[in-house]
């Protein structure tokens, strides 16, 4: 049983969900107004398999976590004040353009070189980690594709939680259709776990972790690569808002028998 | 000149062909008679013999993949099953079901073709060229896109197609043979998610629904927000209370047990918890987004983070104690501005369920 893990965690920058979004055009194709300026979140899902994957590392001394996140060099660097206090890791940032419409098959090509690369990165324990999809793409096809390129073919997604066993291999728990999951076994790293929510909730922050981490993440920042994201013939014929405004009846002095009563009858209505 | 293939695979049970892949079946043959392209469906299970059964009125040319390993799905079988049948079809667009089976190997599938791929497609349309419509941002932009490359895959959302019908009768099935590649993995089988005593307790007798969350056959999603754990005008908090009326409600009506991010958020906050509430209930901006014709709400404020997973219900009502909470902002047809537990209490009655009074106690 391998006594230690090299978990890599693919991690995008999200807009704040209670950011209100529009699109807009630029001559590289559309985006979302003001995105630089507007607050980010590291992707949610992603967010949770850094927490699993920092809870994993704790518990099997020797392991190493890598975060790899591809945005702007400024706003990673804005992002890490804050997620560098929620878990020890180390950064590997690619330097590239925010948002969800450039193509997943180039975003994913870029963080596999960058994966390939990682100094020291032991490929036998390696665990690939991410979401199973994205606050902001939400293909769910990045980290499978980052996978395939590095030829790992033990993959799961939509991953609810995942028990290391004695001999190595680990009982890995997948969300399936009809609100079910799918229990399998596979017998060690590597693997690709796409993380739904987990089961772990966001950590407290520690100045602590942080400045250890930020020890390594701004001499990362200062090195990070710059790709160009390939379109793959991707071309958006129209990016628009969901015209979602309804006309709300807002019932405010109806007796609590007779709301009751109104909504047996809608809900057994046709 | 385009030639269309459907990928398609058997159902929980091997007897029959998914859902989805019978509504892929649909998109396929209209797209293929829109193009004058010829069409393909492709099969991975376990027998194909019933299963391409009902599709001998496709009108299509079938492939099939089968064998015990082809039975279960897990990445390396299912990659190498729909790669072989790509490679036998040599089409130039591939429609399958978005379902977790086929979601878990497309787009590796796409890289070994040198394709490419677009999932979660909504609608398919264009005449002079192909258009896919999908959501971006959490449903929160609708985009429409194309691509010149080939072969371009197109995982398509269950529930947006009808699903194909034809009459039973034999066919003509072309078996490829694959090599199964090393298996690493064993699947175990599919089973309920670990959630708390409380839903031993309270599920219906003989019922086979002993969990309770998201399914896509109902018709109603009840959403539970963090307002039912908040203390009420006694100044105390009944949550037993709001987990036997929102569990009897389910039961009874039949409806998606879903919940705010908030209220599943509040069992590792050491804040008393409804606990049969799981991440697997969330809607919205970190959860799912569900299909159903109704949706109703209670005690959940309303506010986007939470109404981006409700883009796909039809008809919506709020109950809330807020007048002024977000879904009377235009987000929801019908907001009554009441107490949840009341309502529900007598929703139950109505329903003719049995809710047990004066249980306003903490839970243990």
């Amino acid at each position: 049983m391998p006594d230690s893990f090299h978990i890599v965690v693919c991690a995008g920058i999200a807009p704040d969900p209670l950011q209100t979004l529009e699109p807009t055009t630029s001559p590289n194709g559309p985006g979302v107004k003001n995105e630089m300026l507007l607050p980010a979140v590291l992707d949610p899902w992603a967010a949770s398999a850094l927490y699993e994957a920092a809870n994993l590392a704790a518990k099997r001394p020797g392991s190493r976590v890598w975060l790899v996140s591809l945005g702007p060099k400024a706003k990673l660097q804005q992002l890490m004040m804050i997620v560098a206090q929620k878990a020890s890791f180390e950064l590997i940032p690619i330097d590239g353009p925010i948002g969800g419409f450039t193509d997943a098959h180039s975003t994913a090509a870029a963080l596999a070189e960058a994966i390939a690369a990682i100094p020291g990165l032991d490929r036998t324990k390696l665990l690939l980690f991410g979401g199973w999809e994205s606050a902001s793409r939400g293909a769910g096809i990045t980290l499978q594709l980052v996978g395939e390129r590095l030829g790992i073919t033990d993959q799961f997604q939509g991953v609810d939680r995942i028990d290391p066993r004695e001999d190595g291999s680990f009982e890995v728990l997948e969300r399936v259709e009809a609100g079910k999951q799918q229990a399998s076994v596979f017998l060690g790293a590597p693997a690709v776990l796409g993380w739904a929510t987990g089961n772990l909730a966001e950590p407290r922050n520690s100045p602590q972790v942080g400045m250890g981490n930020m020890r390594t993440i701004m001499p990362a920042l200062q090195k990070a690569n710059s790709v160009k994201l390939e379109t793959n013939s991707l071309r958006y014929i129209s990016v628009s808002l969901p015209s979602q405004q309804r006309t709300t009846r807002v019932v405010k002095d109806l007796a609590t028998d007779e709301i009751a009563r109104e909504l047996v009858e809608w809900i057994g209505a046709e | 000149m385009e030639s269309i293939l459907v990928l398609a695979h058997s159902d929980e049970t091997g007897e029959q062909l998914s859902k989805g892949s019978l509504e892929a079946v649909t998109a396929g043959r209209d797209l293929a008679a829109r193009l004058g392209a010829t069409l393909t469906v492709g099969m991975v299970c376990g027998i194909s013999g019933n299963l391409a059964k009902s599709l001998s009125s496709a009108g299509a040319r079938l492939l099939a993949v089968t064998g015990e390993a082809f039975a279960q799905p897990r990445y390396a079988s299912d990659a190498a099953a729909c790669e072989a049948i790509c490679r036998t079809a040599q089409a130039t667009i591939v429609l399958a079901p978005h379902s977790s089976r086929f979601a878990r190997v497309m787009a590796a599938v796409a890289h070994r073709l040198h394709g490419c791929i677009d999932t979660h497609v909504a609608a398919i349309g264009g005449t002079e060229e192909i258009h896919a419509t999908r959501w971006f941002y959490r449903q929160r932009m609708e985009a429409v896109v194309t691509r010149e490359l080939r072969p371009w895959f197109l995982l398509l959302v269950t529930g947006t197609h009808s699903a194909f019908v034809g009459e039973a009768a034999p066919v003509q099935i072309e078996e490829i043979a694959v090599e199964v590649p090393v298996l690493r993995t064993t699947v175990l089988g599919t089973r309920a998610p670990e959630q708390g005593a409380i839903l031993a307790g309270t599920a219906s007798e003989g019922s086979s629904q002993r969990w309770e969350t998201i399914l896509p056959d109902a018709k109603l999603l009840f959403v539970a927000g963090a307002g039912w754990t908040k203390k009420q005008p006694d100044g105390k908090s009944h949550v037993a209370e709001a987990g036997e009326l929102i569990l009897q409600f389910v039961h009874a009506a039949g409806a998606s047990l879903g919940s705010s991010k908030s209220l599943v958020d509040q069992g590792g906050e050491g804040t008393p918890v409804l606990p049969f509430l799981t991440h697997l209930n969330q809607v919205g901006q970190t959860g799912s987004t569900p299909r159903h014709l109704k949706g109703l709400a209670t005690c959940c404020h309303g506010e986007e983070p939470h109404v981006v997973g409700w883009r796909f219900i039809g008809e919506r009502r709020a109950i809330s104690l807020d007048p002024n909470c977000g879904w009377t902002r235009g987000k929801a047809d019908v907001v009554y501005v009441a107490d949840a537990f009341q309502v529900m209490e007598r929703v139950n009655a109505l329903l003719g369920t049995q809710v047990p009074c004066g249980v306003r106690g903490g839970i243990s």
